[in-house]
């Protein structure tokens, strides 16, 4: 049985973990709002951006580009992981993790290669456990304030590795970001580009898009086309790690959101017991009196 | 003047620069400097490094810094997509000068080098001096 002593310091260290849940839970909420604000920001970019695509791939004859012809052969996929920095987010890194090695294996056992790019600091720790060549980590980026450039970087690298024969696939594992209290692990293949997507285009068919086919282009479609793809994967690279940055911190919201709910629970229960020990305790103190007083009278 | 403006929009990843009225805009195209006016036939290029220059509805002229994308016109608006976009403004002078003298120091460097390998940075250090440079002349030299 514990003592009172005992129990009144398990209470204080309970209450000091619900001050950092609840601080770690607000910090999230504020991060998360501006994660969301950037993602709001970006769709007129991307938007824009898959409507020209759209309406260019149309046009343009992009059999020849290289980025959007099938390999016969596959023998190396590279797997971009986006994973958070810092844990205390739940089953956030765990699911991505998971997400992520089935690939691997599941590419593995086709007797192909896989080699990981680390983008956050979880997925990194959890790829050097495997037997998976790391060719690139970019850690500090999910998560915190980056910018395009960072995508750019991590898109343009991809495709070199693509187009020197490096590698040749390449698959990137992130957090959907569905609504606060969902996000799912998915997996896209980046490359080689599979058919671009028009009639995602088709339907914001707003005024504008009538204009579209009889655009001149300079240079031709096809060097437009040609132009606009290496984009295209910055793009998604971009808005990918827009939605795994938003997710990680909706997923720490609700982690730590959880943890305030239990230490309540917990402060409450034993709120509980020390009282009933103190009653206990009070009670034999006073019978012991009453016992005394009582042998006194005689 | 009842004259007729296009909408300009000079949208960045990250947010948009600006949304505007325009009477003219003058765009920096890969294969050289070009303008549009209101009615333009639909123009769909690529751009460069460079000044994207317009009138705004009462005349003025502004600047706006913008680092590569394309650019699509239709007869009534020009979208400007670019990789960053900063206006005359809001450019940072000290960063562009210390970005232009990192990208100088680089170059050098590459330069002794000349090795194949060192392509990359090359290529990499020569479009750092070029933004670099188109941002300070924008600012210090009033022409973008």
């Amino acid at each position: 049985m514990a003592t009172l002593k005992d129990i009144q310091m398990k209470i204080v260290a309970v209450k000091k973990t619900r001050q950092i849940t609840k601080a770690m839970n607000m910090v999230a909420t504020s991060k998360l709002r501006n994660a969301q604000i950037k993602m709001e920001d970006f769709r007129p970019y991307a938007a824009k951006f898959a409507e020209v695509l759209g309406s260019l791939a149309g046009k343009a004859d992009a059999g020849g580009n290289p980025l959007l012809c099938e390999r016969d052969e596959v023998k190396t996929t590279d797997i971009i992981v986006m994973t958070s920095d810092r844990g205390l987010c739940g089953s956030f890194n765990a699911n991505l993790i998971k997400q992520a090695e089935e690939l691997a294996q599941a590419q593995a056992a086709d007797g192909k290669s896989v080699r990981v790019i680390c983008v956050g600091k979880k997925g990194r720790d959890f790829a050097r456990k495997t037997a998976f060549p790391i060719v690139a980590e970019h850690i500090g980026v999910v998560g915190g304030g980056f910018g395009f450039n960072v995508a750019s970087n991590i898109g343009t690298a991809a495709i070199n590795s693509f187009l020197a024969e490096e590698s040749d696939e390449v698959h990137v594992v992130y957090a959907e970001f569905i609504s606060m209290a969902r996000h799912n692990a998915v997996t896209k293949k980046l490359l080689p580009i599979s058919a671009v997507e028009s009639e995602e285009v088709e339907e914001p068919g707003s005024a504008e898009r009538e204009y579209l086919p009889e655009h001149i282009c300079e240079p031709s479609a096809d060097l437009l086309l040609a132009d606009l793809l290496p984009k295209n994967i910055s793009v998604q690279i971009y808005s990918a790690l827009l939605e795994t940055s938003a997710s990680e911190h909706a997923a720490r919201m609700m982690a730590m959101d959880n943890a305030t709910t239990a230490c309540n629970d917990m402060v409450d229960s034993l709120t509980l017991v020390y009282n009933k020990a103190r009653q206990a305790a009070v009670t034999s103190e006073l019978m012991d009196i009453v016992g005394g007083a009582e042998a006194l009278k005689g | 003047m009842a004259e007729k403006q296009i909408v300009l929009e000079i949208v960045t990843p990250e947010k948009n620069v600006v949304e505007d009225e325009a009477q003219m805009v003058v765009a920096p195209g890969t294969y050289g400097e070009f303008c549009i006016l209101p009615n333009h036939t639909p123009f769909l290029t690529t751009l460069k490094v460079g000044a994207v220059r317009y009138k705004d509805k009462s005349g003025t002229e502004r600047y706006v810094f913008i680092n590569g994308g394309f650019s699509e016109a239709l007869p009534n608006k020009v979208t400007i997509l670019a990789e960053s976009a900063e206006r005359r403004r809001d450019i940072d002078v000290e960063r562009a000068r210390a970005a232009m003298k990192r990208a100088e120091e680089r170059l050098a460097e590459a330069m002794r080098a000349d090795a194949k390998k060192e392509v990359f940075d090359h290529t990499r250090a020569r479009a750092a001096l070029q933004r670099a440079l188109m941002r300070r002349q924008m600012v210090e030299g009033g022409r973008g």
